[in-house]
């Protein structure tokens, strides 16, 4: 680095003249929050990992429960979530082609990567959205117990049901809603189905079974009840109707599930989120010349560190919640 | 900062290893090879192990090409890395082997019959 007089001064904000770490005091502060960060979301990761390891035996299964791609019906699991963490990685690359151009001091070229770079962060964060939407409102619905277990319906083949294909619709009332005064108040939320009218619904279907959380650990499948009588015993104890996902209670199983997907995933998007408004204000300071005059772009790699950090954040989180 | 010679050749291969890497994944999480789904090697099953090297390969090549680690001072890379990890895998082992006590000691309580 060439030692010129704005270059002193400057580098008393720097952290002086000596690097003993060989980086700019900005960038080496970046990379301590982002470990500090990294150990923040390594600590919610690893109570999620007590969590499940606590529930292992009725831990719902990801590829039952992200079924949803976009346009498409039916079950494709996996391929949504794959298509974010190749949207993220993406931006990552564009990102890291915008720092290559700064370091060459094309300004031109740090605009197009930059601007790609935000446009990949809104994507994710509302694929991230849509993902959330599906996962709250949910698919099939369940009862849950008194004691708190979740029950399912399944077909004869063993595959989910929905509760319209069988329930009997016995809760029309409607109290509150947006178009008529205060849409929430108060209460739980009502749904179109009640206890009573699910299990008169059960009994008068033929072929229909329900499905416990209990995962058999030979076949990794839950635990299905074909037999009527036995599965009406279980019924009999129903508290609730649920649909889709909250933080109290969802339906796809043990409610430290949906905790732990809002509470996490949420978190990362609100880091993703951050990371945009950060490269927005950086793309406009380099729209405007700002890092031209100043000689170099290191403010650039520096957002561009955070946007890494969150990409790897994503790795993480995609493994731990879709695959593993 | 001086002129800095062009990396992007280096940077879409670091893409395409990382997406290979991503495809073998989602791959694997799709049709679950039978042998690597039903076994228990360590605590979990293989496939789940291979996800997990999968992903630290993952981060791995993030942080080294994406966020620049190989151009680092090693001092430097070693406050980063050393900390992060000594202490994840303290953590985890420690809450994992907790969340398998608790697992043990409360799951017979549950009651299945109705």
């Amino acid at each position: 680095m060439k030692a010129t007089t704005a270059d002193q001064v400057s580098n008393v904000w720097e952290g002086g003249t000596t690097r003993p770490l060989g980086a700019s005091y900005g960038k080496m502060m970046m990379w301590f929050f982002i470990v500090s960060d990294a150990l923040t979301f390594a600590g919610f990761l690893a109570a999620y990992g007590l969590t499940r390891f606590k529930f292992i035996d009725v831990w719902p299964i990801a590829d039952e429960v992200f079924t949803h791609f976009p346009f498409i019906h039916g079950t494709y699991p996996m391929y949504y979530v794959a298509l974010m963490t190749f949207i993220l990685i993406f931006s990552s690359v564009t990102m890291v082609l915008a720092v290559d151009a700064g370091h060459q001091m094309k300004k031109n070229k740090v605009i197009t990567y930059m601007f790609l770079t935000i446009i990949g962060g809104l994507v994710f964060v509302g694929s991230q959205a849509w993902e959330w939407k599906n996962f709250i409102n949910g698919e099939f619905g369940a009862v849950q117990l008194n004691d708190g277990k979740i029950v399912q319906f399944v077909g004869k083949d063993g595959k989910q049901i929905a509760l319209e294909k069988f329930a009997i619709a016995n809760n029309p009332k409607v109290e509150h809603t947006r178009k008529n005064g205060l849409w929430f108040e108060k209460g739980e939320t009502t749904y179109e189905y009640t206890t009573a009218g699910v299990i008169e619904g059960f009994k008068n279907t033929p072929e229909i079974g329900i499905r416990l959380e209990q995962i058999n650990p030979e076949t990794k499948q839950k635990k299905v009840i074909l037999n009527k009588d036995v599965a009406l015993k279980y019924l009999e104890e129903s508290r609730r109707v649920v649909r889709g996902a909250n933080l109290e209670v969802n339906e796809y199983g043990t409610s430290q599930f949906a905790d732990f997907f809002f509470f996490i995933t949420g978190f990362h998007g609100f880091h993703v989120s951050s990371g945009i408004v950060l490269n927005i204000i950086i793309f406009i300071n380099v729209l405007l010349g700002t890092y031209e005059k100043r000689g170099h772009y290191e403010m650039v790699e520096k957002v561009g560190l955070y946007w890494h950090f969150v990409d790897l954040v994503w790795v993480f989180v995609f493994t731990f919640f879709y695959l593993v | 900062m001086g002129q800095h010679e062009s990396n992007t050749k280096l940077i879409w291969k670091v893409f395409g290893f990382l997406s290979i890497v991503t495809i073998i994944e989602v791959i694997l999480g799709i049709i679950k090879p039978h042998w690597m789904h039903y076994s228990n090697f360590f605590g979990t099953s293989i496939l789940n192990w291979v996800f997990i090297i999968l992903t630290i390969v993952k981060a791995w090549g993030i942080m080294w090409y994406f966020m620049h680690l190989n151009h680092e001072r090693k001092n430097f890379v070693g406050s980063i890395i050393i900390p992060l990890v000594i202490l994840i895998p303290y953590l985890v082992t420690l809450l994992l082997i907790e969340g398998n006590y608790l697992h043990e000691t409360l799951a017979p309580y549950v009651n299945w019959k109705y």
